[in-house]
């Protein structure tokens, strides 16, 4: 039951298209590698993915379907601020509640302290947040996520930590994951398969 | 509150440092003295090579919380860094570690309620604040991550100081200096928002230099840049390296700074850890001194990508011993109990009980 985006088309207004045309599959279990470099329109088509914009051409079709809107979006996007991506005025344990209820499990396997949920989110370092983010992403219902060169602000550690924790979510349940970044040794190491953003369009 | 966020912190100061170096180069361009302030790499021959050494910082803050419940919080807490002539050392570690505060105390721009200890040698002298605002700006730079530095509604060409008494030769020198920076003819009319972002970089670093900067401290200098970007910025750094200026790169990304620097200082919860010649990032790292340096190098997705259990300790409650101990698969007894103190050792210096 893929995740299947069909020659999506989009611009902004009537700017000229941002992406054009751009077809990707990505099944369950599966991690697919995204790479190319800034301003190749990369974010705008992990966005179109994720249901958050509407393409001008082309579908988005999660298990042959439409994806549906006003209910929990088992397409989960995350990006590489997670500060921009938080309420600041919550604490992160109501950040996470929004989401789901998080479960004791969870938390421990994306090396979440127990102490960081009753701090706000400008007292956690870049690193704790992400991994906050990755957790509030990570619901029962998601089938797949949409990872927008979301360690590219953190250190190699950190880095290694949270896509262990994402590959052993796809080996355990079948999480499929869109992985998106510049750089190609990560995703070599990630990635079942690795293609080119300017490869996926057709103009 | 605000301390804990250095990240917040940084883009406050961010914020307020353009004004300040565009003023500073208006009014006082005139009474910086050339030949002092060029970088010259005969004399550096003779000088020692050190121009900047930071000794055994400890950083504080105390924070007031609802019910005037008082907390102390120690983001710096043994911190060690020397910069030298020539070259360009790289200050790596994760978020929260202490590298931004490192760089808002060499440039003076610490909150006021922070509680300071250690010193700060600038050339052989100590960097007190009252020298540090003579500097910033001019020997001492900064180097900023963003376009938002320059003056939206000032020409670039007048952003960048030049010498010269008559207009020709300003105008000559300017040309001279945006050459250098392969910013084409008529870039010095337009203004930021005209500049890619690679030009408006450029520009900065330009300005920077025109400046006469002996120290350059470029904190995260290439933020979400693609790989062609990024190693445009770091081969403007290392060139100003080369030149005889001393650079300190601050960035959480190690395999981009070891393409370029010298030497490695390794910060974990406030503490340098190690400091290392770059050379000694290789194979499964075993010339490296600390076992958090060694996780780091093998970290990388080329090196194993290999994933140490654990976070870093958080400023507020950190262990009594070693601040790697709850992680460490090497630790022992005094390692729980005792902080390591900074030892030399194979032309580096590492702080752990039992490196070797
Ligand atoms: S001092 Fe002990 S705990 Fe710390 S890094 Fe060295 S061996 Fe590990």
């Amino acid at each position: 039951m893929p995740l299947e985006a069909r020659d999506v088309s989009f611009r902004y207004g009537r700017g000229d298209w941002v992406i054009h045309r751009a077809s990707l599959t990505v099944d369950p279990g599966e991690v697919v590698g995204l790479k190319g470099e800034s301003g190749l329109g990369k974010t705008t088509f992990a966005r179109v993915v994720a249901g958050y914009l509407f393409p001008q051409e082309g579908v988005v079709l999660l298990d042959h379907a439409h994806l549906r809107r006003g209910c929990y979006n088992p397409v989960q996007l995350m990006h590489q601020h997670p500060e921009k991506a938080v309420n600041p005025r919550w604490r992160m344990r109501d950040t996470l509640k929004e989401a789901w209820e998080v479960d004791d499990a969870t938390l421990a396997a994306l090396g979440v302290e127990p102490s960081w949920l009753g701090r706000w989110p400008n007292e956690l370092s870049g690193g704790e947040l992400q991994r906050i983010c990755l957790a509030r992403a990570l619901g029962p219902e998601t089938r797949f996520l949409i990872a927008d060169e979301i360690t590219t602000m953190l250190d190699a550690v950190t880095q290694a930590q949270i896509w262990r924790a994402i590959l052993a979510r796809v080996r355990e349940s079948g999480l499929g994951v869109l992985a998106i970044s510049h750089d190609g040794a990560l995703l070599k190491r990630v990635a079942d398969r690795v293609v080119e953003m300017v490869d996926i369009m057709k103009w | 509150m605000a301390v804990v966020n250095m990240d917040g912190e940084k883009e406050r100061v961010l914020d307020r440092a353009p004004s300040l170096e565009v003023e500073e180069s208006f009014s006082n361009t005139a009474s910086i003295s050339p030949e002092k302030s060029e970088p010259d790499s005969r004399s550096s021959k003779r000088e020692s090579a050190l121009l900047l050494e930071v000794r055994d910082l400890a950083i504080s803050f105390t924070q007031y919380s609802k019910g005037l419940r008082q907390r102390t919080i120690s983001p710096i807490v043994d911190l060690n860094l020397v910069a030298k002539r020539g070259e360009v050392v790289a200050v790596v570690g994760e978020s929260g570690s202490g590298k931004s505060l490192l760089a808002h105390f060499i440039m003076g721009i610490l909150p006021g309620n922070a509680r300071v200890s250690g010193e700060l040698y600038y050339d052989g002298l100590p960097l007190t604040r009252e020298r540090v605002e003579r500097l910033r700006g001019r020997e001492i730079a900064f180097v900023p991550q963003s376009v938002q530095f320059l003056n939206p509604l000032m020409r670039v060409g007048a952003q960048v100081p030049v010498k010269g008494k008559k207009k020709r030769e300003k105008e000559k020198e300017l040309r001279d200096i945006f050459a250098r920076y392969r910013l084409a003819k008529g870039t010095e009319r337009k203004f930021p928002f005209q500049l890619s972002g690679g030009m408006a970089r450029r520009v900065l670093l330009a300005s920077a230099t025109a400046r006469g900067a002996r120290l350059m401290v470029a904190d995260e200098p290439t933020p979400g840049l693609d790989d062609a970007a990024v190693g445009e910025a770091l081969g403007h750094l290392r060139e100003l390296a080369d030149e005889g200026r001393a650079v300190i790169l601050i960035t959480h990304d190690l395999e981009q700074a070891l393409g370029m620097c010298d030497r490695v200082a390794v910060f974990y919860a406030g503490t340098t850890l190690e400091e290392a010649p770059a050379s000694d990032f290789n194979g499964d790292g075993h010339d490296l001194r600390h076992p958090y340096t060694r996780a780091l190098w093998m970290a990388l997705p080329s090196n194993g990508f290999h994933a140490v259990p654990g976070n870093q300790p958080t400023p507020d409650s950190l262990p009594e011993g070693c601040l790697f101990s709850p992680r460490c698969d090497i630790a022992t007894q005094i390692c729980f109990s005792e902080r390591p103190p900074k030892r030399e050792l194979r032309g580096g210096w590492v702080r752990c009980h039992h490196a070797a």
